[in-house]
């Protein structure tokens, strides 16, 4: 075995207890590193699922980034006077030309697309009312583009087309309404069109506001109910590859001027939550570490106490600044590498214990376990920061250890 | 004489003088001039806080002069890193001290392979035969797999000795090697010494206040407040011509 190395380890195996203190100290950070990544990401990637499967890669929908020009504006772009308090001119909104629209994205390679209208409605049962989004499908095409007929709990889509005046309820919707399947619940839309509609389907996505607050009808219903005869609000788009959405949602903007957004852009807000989450959890788990490395210095620095003469005499022997400071440097390693190891076994056996564990919580999401990620990279990383932070306290002590003047040190004990 | 001069010193010092720097500076050593050749055994005596010890770390590169220079085999030290030094001291140099410093964890035989790992000029079974052989010559035959703590101090001594050969030197520097030895142990390592001069030729210098043991050198310097009062080597004994057999003392 390498000399320093054989050294270095032998000064170890001499303090067989603070060495095991500071193993266990570096052991519990990569441990807990381990656990709490696994378990973040986990969480993280299982909330991105849920939210990317309950919406499409990309929408399009009725409105454009910049408010558009009134017609006035158009006529005397750069006259002379402004005319304040010019009123838009009604129109009926909606996606325009939606057919050829819908016609020619069909044809781009990768991407598979259905039309929705979406309005609010009012839907009352004895003394229950809620008020809900309710989005009028074309069940052949929806399937295809998003997970609602996987997410139906009962009954199914087709039933929306067999059923006279079918409605698909969200369960929390239909709980809240104390609604069964084949009830009739009324539905009333804000330009007061009432239509008594049958229960055929209850869907569950896990997203609580998602559930209480959406149902779903047939598209031409939906015209019929909000007053918008052929008229289409959201075009909705699968990419093939997921990745490509934000690009795919780009291309179309410009080519149909419909604002057109991405499922990442639209959960924006969602990946600034996690970012947080994440710094979060690098802090407290390099608090860990910091304090794991804290025992490292204390034991490298006592270690080099109790040795000086063994360093003086190393030195009087030939060895040289670099020989004293890499035995000490050695120890450091040694530590956070056996530390790591440990550490990855703690860890391994913290996301076990955690994914057997089963409880039932109701917050943004519905969950009854933890979602944990099994990733190298976590056991690579946490091993990584331990090793460095542990040469980086033994460091400090080992500069001094090379210091050491041997002459002062054989003077002193003659 | 004639021997003697026509080689070149192993160890000179030229003018030397080392000051501790301070509020006060501490005078350790002045104005020394010394030459040290290849198979002499010298003692340097004196009462305490002459700079005894001062000029033998000197000698061996442990410490730098504050003044003068400090030449190995013609060789003037004054230039050269921290890390040269350390380089010279490792293949050139051993060290014997008044408390034996060795490390602890490691056997008598681990021991002594320390500065051989260190240099790596034989390879692992060289080294092995070598530290083996070594420490049979200082009469450890039996005692090499033990540990410091389990040995006399006369042995722990002739450990160290062992160890200071371990990397075949020219030079071999002893603080008070007997100050913590009974007679009977003391007696033993002077012989060892007379034996590393005048059968291998190496330079053996000691620092020793024991008159009995100085006696048996071949030169005597008197140290009296830093200064050389007294180096017997004009009316003393010469260094023998170095023994033409092979042992291990000699590389291999």
């Amino acid at each position: 075995m390498n000399l320093k190395l054989d050294i270095a380890l032998t000064h170890l195996k001499a303090r067989k207890r603070q060495t095991l203190v500071s193993v266990l100290g570096v052991a519990m950070g990569v441990g807990f590193f381990i656990a709490i990544a696994s378990l973040m990401q986990g969480f993280q990637e299982d909330l991105v699922r849920r939210v990317i499967d309950n919406s499409p890669h990309i929408t399009m929908k009725d409105e454009f980034r910049d408010p558009p020009l009134q017609p006035i504006e158009i006529a005397y772009a750069g006259g002379a006077f402004a005319l304040r308090g010019v009123k838009p001119k009604t129109e009926i909104r909606g996606i325009r030309r939606a057919g050829q629209i819908m016609q020619a994205l069909t044809t781009w390679q990768g991407l598979t697309v259905s039309q929705v209208l979406q309005g609010q409605g009012f839907l009352r049962y004895g003394s229950k009312e809620r008020s809900a989004t309710i989005t009028g499908i074309e069940p052949d095409r929806e399937r295809l583009v998003t997970r609602i007929e996987k997410d139906i709990v009962e009954g199914s889509i087709d039933s929306l087309k067999t059923a006279a005046n079918g409605i698909i309820l969200g369960r929390g919707l239909a709980r809240r309404l104390a609604l069964q399947m084949n009830d009739t619940v009324t539905v009333t839309s804000p330009t007061g069109v009432i239509i008594r509609m049958k229960v055929v389907g209850i869907s569950h996505t896990g997203v609580l506001a998602f559930d209480e607050a959406n149902a779903y009808v047939l598209l031409k219903k939906n015209q019929i109910l909000q007053g918008k005869t052929n008229i289409v609000n959201q075009i909705r788009m699968r990419a093939d590859d997921i990745n490509e959405s934000r690009a795919i949602a780009a291309k179309v903007e410009s080519r149909f001027g419909y604002k057109s957004e991405s499922w990442d852009e639209a959960n924006e807000g969602v990946f600034g939550v996690f970012f947080i989450q994440n710094m979060i959890m690098y802090s407290v788990t390099s608090a860990i570490l910091v304090v794991a490395c804290f025992g490292i210095f204390n034991i490298i620095s006592t270690v080099i106490f109790e040795k000086t003469r063994d360093i003086a005499i190393m030195k009087s022997m030939g060895f040289a600044e670099g020989d004293v400071r890499t035995i000490f440097l050695l120890e450091g390693l040694a530590l956070g590498a056996i530390g790591a190891g440990i550490g990855c076994a703690l860890g391994l056996a913290l996301t076990s214990m955690l994914s057997v564990i089963r409880f039932k919580a109701v917050g943004l999401v519905e969950i009854q376990q933890f979602i944990l990620k099994w990733s190298v990279w976590h056991y690579a990383i946490a091993s990584g920061i331990a090793m460095v932070s542990a040469v980086a306290a033994a460091y400090i002590p080992s500069r001094r250890a090379a210091k050491v003047n041997p002459v002062e040190i054989v003077r002193g004990a003659a | 004489m004639t021997e003697a001069s026509a080689t070149a010193p192993a160890v000179e010092a030229r003018n030397v003088t080392r000051v501790l720097p301070g509020t006060v500076p501490v005078t350790l050593v002045r104005e020394i001039d010394l030459a040290i050749m290849p198979g002499e055994f010298v003692a340097i005596t004196g009462p305490s806080g002459s700079g005894k010890s001062s000029l033998l770390y000197l000698l061996g590169l442990l410490d730098r002069p504050s003044d003068g220079k400090i030449l190995v085999h013609g060789r003037d030290t004054s230039g050269l890193s921290g890390d040269e030094l350390a380089a010279l001291r490792l293949a050139r140099i051993g060290f014997v001290f008044q408390f034996h410093f060795l490390l602890p964890e490691f056997t008598a035989l681990e021991n002594v392979l320390v500065p051989m790992r260190r240099l790596e000029r034989w390879d692992d079974r060289a080294a092995r035969e070598r530290a083996e052989r070594l420490l049979s010559d200082v009469g450890l035959a039996d005692q090499m797999k033990k540990r410091p703590d389990q040995m006399s101090g006369g042995q722990r001594q002739r450990v160290a000795i062992a160890r200071s050969m371990a990397n075949d030197p020219d030079i071999v520097l002893a603080d008070e090697p007997t100050g913590n030895l009974d007679q009977k142990n003391g007696q033993i390592v002077f012989e060892i010494f007379t034996r590393l001069a005048t059968e291998y030729g190496k330079s053996v210098i000691t620092v020793t206040h024991d008159p009995h043991l100085a006696e048996q050198t071949h030169r005597q310097i008197h140290l009296v407040d830093g200064r050389i009062v007294d180096d017997g080597s004009k009316d003393r004994a010469q260094p023998a011509e170095p023994a033409a057999t092979a042992s291990s003392w000699s590389p291999g």
